[in-house]
Formats: structure tokens, sequence, C-alpha cells
């Protein structure tokens, strides 16, 4: 384990970024934080966690795929790809370390996303764990230790320094270019950290949510649930949860006219939209009650039935937060899951 | 970047010939620019077809994998990609991806048995690679029937092939319905589903539908009701579709995504699912 005093963080982005693009969160004008690229000057936020997930790193809310020259009755397809250069997200918590897993089962599966691979390849993530967990987070619910981040470097911040360990040989490389300005120490004041994390964690509104009543194979059971109706009731279709969630994947691919060519981008879609599953002869999902079913039991059912009984929420809480209408998944967990809910 | 394959990124392919079947229906047939097949594929799968600028959509390869000089498309007008193709000639060029989905298990479990197809407007698209794979390999099969029906005489798709190749195969038995009586058709007259149970096949064959889903539902009912189990019968579904590898999130039906786990389903597997498709 390696520390950096507190009064040098600066100096240690510094000497991150002298390699590669360095992200951390950072404190906007609205008061809510963001990844942006540390610059000089630029302040560390003290939040908790960001508004947007990290998930944009790897899978941007828009990317082009590829551009088109057409003329006359011919076409060529030009690829866009482009190489790409390392890069370090700083501070990720838990939670959002462990949504990449979940992104991975999808994007690095047969047929691998060379566009999602490629940024994943080349991002190197220092996580950060939670001192302050709040009354929104239920991580633990689904196995994940804020007190114990994952990713290549694990990080621990306490009132004067911040603590290092790598987990991964990029994490490795990483610290030893880092070792002029970090020393060797004992776990002491970790272990301590941890015990603090603990200590929250037990107080928190949302540690006994449970999610016995769901995963894989439970389709049968949960999918006409009568309580899908009054859950749904009031929900707007306004895809803030999905935008906001570091685990939702659905995406659209659209063409647009440059005047010069075409380029075919990809985007976020959300499956609480209407016109998602719109076709010529139908729609399969005709009421918001279906869409919002959708995309719960994704979360809960079908993703883990087919990912060895992951679930696709991390519990990070940005939904509890978001949505306009104080939807959230805690509440159709609670409601759908009954007595095994609590 | 070039050497990695991605398979959102398309190949081109150029229309090489453009046949009216019916008034909304065209059938395209399509090869790379050096005149070859753009890939391999199996009964029952599925190629994206786009034009760019206008956008990307999904058809059945309604052409045989024995075939090895090109592939068909059978596209019914519905739309932009769709409007657009239709009024496309010979030597445009198109983009091509795939194959996408799970073909019809044709090697396996049709092998040695009697076959029904049954379809009902474009949905004799995806039937006809398999009706002419199965052709092909005549000797492996028993008997095969087919029922096939439409609006009218002039929305019958491959009207001529139906006619003149696969009426006069030895054991083929083409079965054609259309729904009212039309000047000119001395053929059955009636709905497809009815028209199933009046011919009230013996049961110990593979059934295969492909059609709208309202004719699926009362065709499934009436084999049913005549006998068939649904472990024997296979059809095909059709949901709105983007990535065609179960990535993009938009044709899942519960845990099942029709792009990568479908579009063919066995009927009793199919009942496994919620009912939303
Ligand atoms: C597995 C599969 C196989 C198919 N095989 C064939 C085939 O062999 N022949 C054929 O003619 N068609 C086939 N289709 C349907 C075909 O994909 C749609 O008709 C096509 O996407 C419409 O595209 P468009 O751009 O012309 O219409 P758009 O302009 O996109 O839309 C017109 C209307 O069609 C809707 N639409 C969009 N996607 C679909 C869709 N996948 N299915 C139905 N409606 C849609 C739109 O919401 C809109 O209401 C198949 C679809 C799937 C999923
Ligand atoms: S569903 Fe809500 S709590 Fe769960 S990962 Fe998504 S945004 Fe976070
Ligand atoms: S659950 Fe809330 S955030 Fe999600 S679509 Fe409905 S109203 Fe919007
Ligand atoms: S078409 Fe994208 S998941 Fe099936």
């Amino acid at each position: 384990m390696r520390k950096c005093s507190l009064e040098k963080i600066n100096l240690l982005f510094k000497e991150i970024a002298k390699n590669a693009e360095l992200y951390l969160p950072q404190d906007q004008t609205d008061g809510s934080a963001a990844y942006k690229k540390w610059e000089e000057g630029s302040v560390w936020s003290n939040a908790l966690n960001t508004v947007r997930s990290p998930k944009d790193f790897f899978f941007p809310q828009t990317e082009d795929l590829m551009a088109f020259k057409t003329e006359g009755k011919n076409i060529e397809v030009i690829d866009t790809r482009k190489a790409l250069d390392d890069f370090v997200i700083f501070g990720v918590r838990a939670c959002d370390v462990k949504s990449f897993d979940i992104l991975d089962r999808v994007f690095l599966s047969e047929p691998v996303d060379s566009f999602y691979a490629l940024r994943r390849s080349h991002g190197v993530i220092i996580s950060l764990a939670c001192s302050k967990p709040s009354e929104t987070c239920f991580c633990k619910t689904f196995g994940i230790n804020p007190a114990e981040p994952t990713g290549d470097i694990s990080a621990w911040k306490t009132e004067t320094d911040i603590f290092f360990e790598s987990n991964t040989q990029k994490g490795k490389e990483l610290l030893e270019k880092l070792s002029a300005l970090t020393e060797e120490c004992d776990d002491t004041a970790v272990v301590d950290q941890k015990a603090k994390i603990d200590a929250i964690m037990q107080k928190l509104p949302l540690k006994d949510l449970k999610t016995d009543a769901f995963g894989g194979g439970k389709t049968g059971e949960l999918f006409n649930a009568p309580e899908w109706d009054e859950l749904s009731e009031a929900c707007l279709g306004c895809g803030t949860c999905t935008f906001v969630c570091p685990t939702c994947q659905c995406y659209d691919i659209k063409d647009f006219n440059t005047g010069n060519g075409v380029i075919r981008f990809r985007c976020w879609d959300s499956c609480m939209y209407s016109d998602f599953t719109k076709m010529a002869h139908g729609n399969n999902r005709l009421t918001q009650k279906e869409r919002f079913r959708q995309r719960f039991m994704h979360k809960l059912v079908y993703y883990p039935e087919n990912n060895d009984g992951l679930f696709s929420c991390v519990g990070c809480g940005r939904c509890l937060v978001k949505c306009p209408i104080s939807m959230n998944i805690v509440k159709v967990m609670k409601k759908i899951g009954g007595k095994k809910g609590e | 970047m070039n050497n990695i394959n991605d398979t959102l990124i398309p190949k081109i392919g150029v229309i090489t010939d453009v046949r009216i079947d019916t008034p909304d229906i065209k059938t395209f047939r399509v090869v790379t620019p050096d005149g070859k097949k753009a890939f391999d594929h199996k009964p029952g799968q599925c190629a994206m077809l786009s034009v760019p600028g206008v956008g990307e959509a999904m058809f059945s390869i309604t052409s045989s994998p024995t075939n090895e000089e090109f592939m068909e498309f059978s596209i019914k007008k519905c739309g932009c990609v769709t409007d657009w193709l239709h009024q496309a000639e010979p030597g445009q060029q198109i983009t091509i991806r795939g194959p996408y989905g799970k073909p019809f298990p044709v090697d396996d479990v049709f092998a040695g048995k009697d076959l029904l197809f049954i379809a009902g407007g474009v949905g004799l698209a995806p039937l006809r690679s398999v009706i002419n794979y199965c052709r092909h390999y005549r000797d492996r099969y028993g008997k095969i029937d087919i029922v096939y029906g439409s609006r009218s005489k002039d929305d019958l798709l491959d009207y001529k092939e139906i006619i003149e190749e696969w009426a006069t195969d030895d054991g083929v038995n083409v079965h054609l319905t259309i729904d009212n009586p039309q000047e000119g058709w001395d053929g059955h007259v009636g709905f497809v589903p009815t028209y199933v149970k009046e011919l009230g096949f013996d049961t110990n064959k593979v059934a295969v539908l492909c059609g709208p889903p309202i004719m699926i539902k009362f065709t499934l009912d009436g084999l049913c009701e005549i006998g068939f189990d649904k472990t024997n019968v296979y059809t095909t579904l059709e949901l709105r579709m983007k990535c065609g590898v179960g990535k993009c999130g938009r044709c899942n039906v519960g845990a099942k995504y029709v792009c990568k786990d479908g579009p063919v389903f066995r009927c009793d597997e199919l009942e496994e699912l919620p009912s939303e498709y």
C-alpha cells in the first residue's frame, strides 16, 4: 500500500496527466459534480458521486460508428474508428466500477463491440472508497462493498491522506510512475477507514433491501404481478432513469446527412420511450406499464437469467434522486418483492 | 483501424435484379461488388440491409443457402427504407451485414420427417429459404406439404416458382388459398387457419408457420385442435431491431433476444415466454 498527503494531491494529478488524459469529478456551477478533464487549477470534487455515471467513458451518449460517401449508385463505407490514447478515470465509486462489469458482459461478449472494447482497453480506473455513503445508496444489496472498491487501483481518502493499492498490471504500472509522490505505508489507517464506512452502512435506510424475490427464472412469477399497474401509473416515460443509470445499455443507430456524406452514429435510447419497439404492424409494448415493467424486469430478472445471476443494478441511487415522480427500483423491489423485498 | 471487424460495419451489396412480386412486394437479388455472395447463411437467418442516409432494416434471406451465386430478399413496401428500395434499380449499391439469428433446425430435427409449411403473405419470405433447402436435399426429408395464402391472387409471393417448380416436384403438395373469391381463380378460397383444418394433416410431422401474428395464433390453435404437439411446430417472430446481436436491447421477449435467440422459435418454447410479442 502507498499513500500521498492530500496536500500534494494536485502534484499527483499533474504527474498522472503528463502521460494520459485524466478525468475526475469536479464541482459544476449548479452544485452538482461531473467527470471533467483535469487541467492546471482543476479542483477535485468532494461530492459523493456524479449526476451522470461514468459509463460515458466507454459507451458515450453519442458516437460515430462509420461514414458513407455515395456517388450515383455507388457507396463507399468509411471506417471512422480512430486510435485512442490511454486515459485515467479517477475517483470512481465501487458501484460504478461494478457497472463496468455489467456493461462488459453485453459489449464484450461475442460478437465483441469494437467501439466499446477499444475505449475499455485504454481506460485505467482508479476507484475510491465512499467515506460517506448516503441514504439513497444500496450497493450492498447487490453484494458491492463501498469500502472495497475494485478497478485497476483502489483508493481510500482520510482527513489527511489518500491511500492506493493496485489490483491489475495496468494499475501497478501507473502506481510505479507515481512513486516519487507516494510513500510505502501500512494499512492501519485504511482498516480504520473501512470500519467507519461499515458503521455508516449499518445505519443506512436501505440496508435491509433484499433481492430474494428476483433473479433468473422468475419471469412467470413476476411478469403478471398486479402491482405493475400501480407502480407504473404515474411514470412519465421521460427516460431520465435510464440515462442516469450506469448499467442501462440500450442504444439506437441513426444516420445523419452532413450534406457532404452520411454519418452513421449510435446514441443512448430508452426502453421507457413509446416508440422504442414501434413497428409497421404495431407495437408490442403499447402502454407505459409494459415499458416500465421491461426496465425493471430486465434489471432484476432477464439480465440475471442470462448472466449467471448477476443483477443489472448496482444500487447507485441515481434513479432515486432524479426521477421527477419519485418512482424507482427500490419501490419496485419492495412492492413486487413483497415481504421478501424488505 | 480497418483490421478490426465489427458486426455493425456493413459490406457493400449490389442489387442485380428486381422482381415485382405483388403490388407491394418486390424481390431483390444482392451480390457483393465482385459478384459473390456477401456471406453464407442457414435457412431462417436474416440480414440487415441499409440505404445510407435513410436507415437500416432487418430482412429474412429468402434465397436458399444452396444458392451459391446470390442472395434474395422479398421486401414489402411499408416505410423509409422499404420505400426507398422499391424505387431502386439494378446496379444500385446498398449495404448488407449478417447473417443474424438462429436458423431452422433443418439438419437435425427436420431430417427424415414429413414437413408441413404454412405461410401467410410476406411470411413466405423466410419459408422459401427452408423450402428450397429441403427441395435441394430432397432425399433427406419425407413428404412436403405447403399451405400458402394471401389476400388475393395478385398478393401471392413467388407465384411462378410455386406453380412451375414446387408444385411439379415429386412428394411436394402445394395448397394455395386466397381470402376472397376472384375472377380467374379456381383454387381454394378462405383463410389459412381454416384451410389447414379442412386439409386435416396427419400429425406425425414437423410444421413451420410464418405470417402475421394473428394468422400464426389461429393456425397454431387449429393445428393443436387436429392433434399437433407444440414441440413439433416452429414459427418466427418479428420485433423491432437495430443491432442484430443482442446488445441494443430492443428486441427481447422476456430473457430472450429475438435477433440472437430467434427469430425461429419452437412453439412450446414460445409459450414459456411472456406474451409480449
Ligand atoms: C427478423 C425480421 C425479419 C424480417 N423479414 C422481413 C422480410 O423478409 N420482408 C419484409 O418485407 N420485411 C421483413 N421484416 C420487417 C422489416 O424489417 C420492416 O418492414 C422494416 O424494418 C421497415 O423499415 P422501413 O425503414 O421501411 O420502415 P420505417 O420507416 O422504419 O417504419 C415504417 C413503420 O415500420 C415500423 N418498423 C420499424 N422497424 C420495423 C420492423 N422490424 N418490423 C416491422 N415494422 C417496423 C416503424 O416503426 C414504422 O411504424 C423483418 C423484420 C424482422 C425483425
Ligand atoms: S437502476 Fe437506479 S440504482 Fe440501479 S444502477 Fe440504475 S440508476 Fe443506479
Ligand atoms: S420511472 Fe421516473 S425517471 Fe424513469 S421514465 Fe418513469 S418518470 Fe421518468
Ligand atoms: S436487435 Fe439489438 S438486441 Fe436484438
